[in-house]
């Protein structure tokens, strides 16, 4: 019998998508990829919730709200391996320069008086829906959240280096990292 | 101090120009008494805050046209400063030591009752601005403890029914050297000019703090050699810096001696913020003529014709004795020109005060700060003896480092080395404090041990023991047999006593942390981040969600913070890491065993905040 495909999962948490289009970077490999390796959940080919046990998950960005944090969950409970991928799932990145303005600030400013709101919500209503995820007190990167076993620097990280990474994990050689590789622009 | 509450708006305007008007007249003769000197903001600021308490933009917009320079440059140093606030501080401000000592001593008690007497938390002013409560670092008074400073006078040994008269005779209109009913202190402390409670608790007195003292003597005695000759009986001494670093004195003199340069300076290091530091201040209440003449004999050995005495604001009770002393000096003629007769050694001292900041012990800092500048370590080389104050070759030395030189001088310098071990020669002066019955200021040889240093000092029941302050290693019972010098434990006076009582992890090491985090000057990268990281770690453990990972990444995470540039940042991990080494199974004792990881999230506290802010019930769902 074929030996099975390693299984990866992606998701994108309190991030741009930016490292997800970097994945998609690595252009014409991603067939190779395929090749390598099937795709569980992620956004890629939309897979809402994980079918089976997965190898490989990788996370884009850090947590803003109670979602994320239950998302993260899930894929660590998932996955053998979590990925951190580029700089807000390490540092907190973008989102995170909320972080030391209280929340009710950022609520103001963000429902109430802002230039793209003000004058829009005469009531000055903040969106309180129990449907709605929770915003946390300030934004945690996963290592925060959940243990997590590698870290892809880089904002977003290169394709190069994705693809590197997810190809040394699968073939269980040494990741190379050369310099020009490891990119933080 | 103005109205806070003026009866109509019509007497508000009118009220607020004349006092403005009065205001910018003050700053302007503050201004004018320092010569429109830049270099002299420190001052500057001092006295506008003492007189104002505290300093509004008006005042730096005016300080900033006077001086011609930007606003900023005024800001900067203003911000950088406990003692200096953009903020109305109360008409008495309150500043209550947060040592760990002070907290040993019943701080917390003593802190409730302020904010119950005073109607208000520390870090706010009481609603009638009549009283503002502040914490803040060491305060020099670890052996009468727990300690105060409101407006600058000293309350010592503080309990919650002694604050509560204060703030009732505060209220009642009483004026502070009033309310001081225990009576003064010993020695010098109950001088008028100094008018204090504080005392010295002078428990040992060896050669340097001995009775007898003849102020003059070594003065009059080196006028016979030459400069050279006294740098090299300094060498031959074998003296090093009392001030914890321990370079040595005489190798320093003879570098600044060598560079070249039409001006020097010599620099007394008063600024003794290491936590459980007293030694200075009870030398400087007693023997601050000793020290006035060993700062003329370093100016006379390496040509320096002006001093400035570092003293840290928390010792301002002290500025109107010291001047006095100095000017008494400059009556004998030990001070200013053709001192003792000698034609063309002039030497003459100023105070300069600090305004709240621990780094401003680290020499290079100090220097800034008495620019005017904020207290930010340099980068070295060049070093200060080489490009010091105003870039000029400067000595910075030690309160007691000075002292001692007078003793050398005076007696020798191979009586000086019949004292202490090969490599340490000579005393130290040791501030003791903590969990035993005498705690005070002893003068001891080196080479005493640990165990010796306890029975001295009446102590039993030891747990730990904390040598050199937080800068130095927190050591158990196993190592009592080490002794106190250069070359085993290394101390610039501090030293900390705890009882089997005490929980080493939460009442020391974090106390400990925090003050280095509050005290970094936050230029270092690694100095501003990694202590507050390890803090983090340090809650975890004792919130009980600690794990095994989290003591080893304290011991890697100490070892980056390496990087930093001063003496601060290099040793603000010791705690940690000594307490780990010292005492592992305390830790062990604290963290989850056979758990590898343990986030120390919790949703619920993470969410509060926002579904306060929007007006819902958390609904949480686990996965």
């Amino acid at each position: 019998m074929e030996k099975k495909k390693p299984i990866v999962a992606t998701t994108s948490l309190a991030g741009c998508f930016g490292c997800h289009m970097s994945i998609l970077d690595i252009d014409e490999r991603i067939l190779s990829l395929i090749d390598l390796v099937e795709f569980n959940k992620s956004p890629i080919n939309d897979i809402k919730k994980f079918t089976e046990y997965c190898d490989i998950g990788i996370i884009e960005g850090s947590c803003c709200n109670s979602e994320n944090v239950y998302t993260l969950k899930e894929f660590r409970k998932n996955c053998r391996v979590l990925i951190s991928l580029g700089e807000c799932s390490i540092m907190g990145g973008i989102p995170s320069m909320r972080n030391g303005i209280p929340i009710r600030e950022c609520f103001e400013e963000a429902y109430m008086h802002g230039p793209s709101v003000k004058g829009h919500n005469p009531e000055m209503v903040l969106p309180n829906d129990p449907e709605l995820p929770m915003i946390l007190d300030r934004v945690y990167p996963c290592h925060e959240i959940v243990k997590i076993d590698y870290y892809l620097p880089g904002c977003p990280p290169r394709a190069d280096l994705i693809y590197d990474a997810l190809a040394a994990l699968i073939s269980g050689n040494e990741l190379k990292l050369p310099y020009e590789v490891v990119k933080y622009d | 101090m103005k109205n806070a509450f003026p009866d109509s708006t019509d007497e508000l305007e009118i009220g607020e120009i004349v006092y403005q008007d009065t205001m910018i007249d003050t700053v302007r003769d503050i201004l004018k008494k320092y010569d429109h000197n830049p270099t002299r903001l420190m001052d500057i600021l001092i006295d506008t805050q003492s007189e104002f308490g505290y300093i509004q933009p008006l005042i730096v917009a005016e300080i900033s046209r006077q001086l011609n320079i930007s606003n900023v440059d005024i800001e900067q140093t203003l911000s950088f400063y406990h003692f200096f606030s953009t903020k109305p501080t109360g008409k008495y401000t309150v500043y209550l030591n947060n040592s760990v000592i002070a907290n040993m001593m019943g701080r917390e008690d003593v802190a409730r009752t302020f904010e119950r007497e005073a109607g208000c938390k520390f870090g706010e002013v009481s609603a009638d601005g009549l009283i503002g409560l502040f914490s803040t670092s060491c305060i020099g008074m670890s052996d009468q403890e727990p300690a105060a400073l409101i407006n600058g006078t000293v309350f010592t040994m503080l309990t919650p029914f002694r604050v509560k008269e204060i703030i009732r005779d505060l209220k009642g209109g009483k004026k502070l050297d009033e309310i001081i009913v225990e009576g003064l202190g010993d020695g010098a402390n109950a001088l008028p000019e100094i008018n204090s409670m504080v005392h010295n608790n002078i428990r040992k007195k060896g050669p340097i703090l001995a009775d007898g003292y003849k102020p003059g003597e070594a003065l009059k005695k080196i006028m016979k050699i030459k400069p050279e000759e006294v740098i090299a009986e300094v060498k031959l001494s074998n003296i090093r810096g009392r001030g914890g670093a321990g370079f040595p004195t005489g190798m320093k003199w003879e570098i600044c001696r060598n560079a070249p340069s039409d001006e020097k300076y010599i620099f007394c290091n008063a600024d003794e913020g290491e936590p459980g530091t007293f030694k200075d201040r009870v030398i400087l209440t007693e023997y601050p003529k000793m020290l006035m003449e060993g700062m003329a004999i370093a100016g006379y050995a390496v040509g320096a014709k002006k001093g400035i005495l570092y003293v840290r604001h928390e010792y301002k009770y002290l500025q109107e004795y010291l001047e006095k002393i100095i000017e008494g000096g400059r009556k004998k003629n030990y001070l200013g020109r053709n001192i003792c007769g000698k034609e063309g050694f002039d030497f003459d001292i100023r105070i300069q005060f600090g305004a709240g900041a621990y780094v401003c012990g680290e020499e290079s800092a100090l220097i800034e700060s008495a620019e005017g500048k904020r207290g930010e370590p340099r980068d070295r080389p060049p070093f200060p003896v080489e490009s010091g104050y105003l870039q000029k070759p400067t000595i910075v030395n030690n309160v007691e480092t000075l002292c001692s030189i007078v003793k050398i001088v005076n007696h020798g310098a191979l009586w000086y080395r019949s004292m202490g071990t090969k490599e340490s020669s000579g005393t130290k002066v040791i501030s003791i404090s903590g969990d035993c019955k005498y705690s005070g200021v002893y003068e001891i040889e080196w080479g005493f041990s640990v165990t010796d240093v306890l029975e001295m000092v009446g102590a039993s029941d030891v747990q730990a023991v904390q040598v050199g302050g937080p800068s130095g290693t927190l050591i158990g019972q196993n190592e009592f047999n080490r002794t106190l010098s250069y070359t085993d434990l290394s101390t610039g006076g501090s030293i900390i006593i705890f009882n089997k009582q005490r929980d080493l992890i939460k009442d020391v090491v974090l106390n400990f942390t925090n003050f280095f985090i509050d005290e970094s000057c936050g230029s270092c990268t690694t100095c501003r981040n990694i202590p507050v990281m390890l803090r983090q770690k340090l809650e975890k453990i004792l919130n009980a969600r600690g794990v095994q990972k989290d003591i080893e990444d304290m011991i890697e995470w100490a070892k980056v913070l390496k990087a930093s540039r001063c003496g601060l940042g290099l040793t603000a991990a010791n705690p940690i890491v000594t307490s780990i080494r010292n005492f592992r199974p305390l830790y062990d004792k604290k963290i989850q065993h056979g758990k590898e990881y343990d986030s120390n999230f919790d949703m619920l506290a993470a969410v509060k905040e926002s579904c306060d802010a929007v007006g819902r019930v958390p609904n949480i769902h686990s996965n």
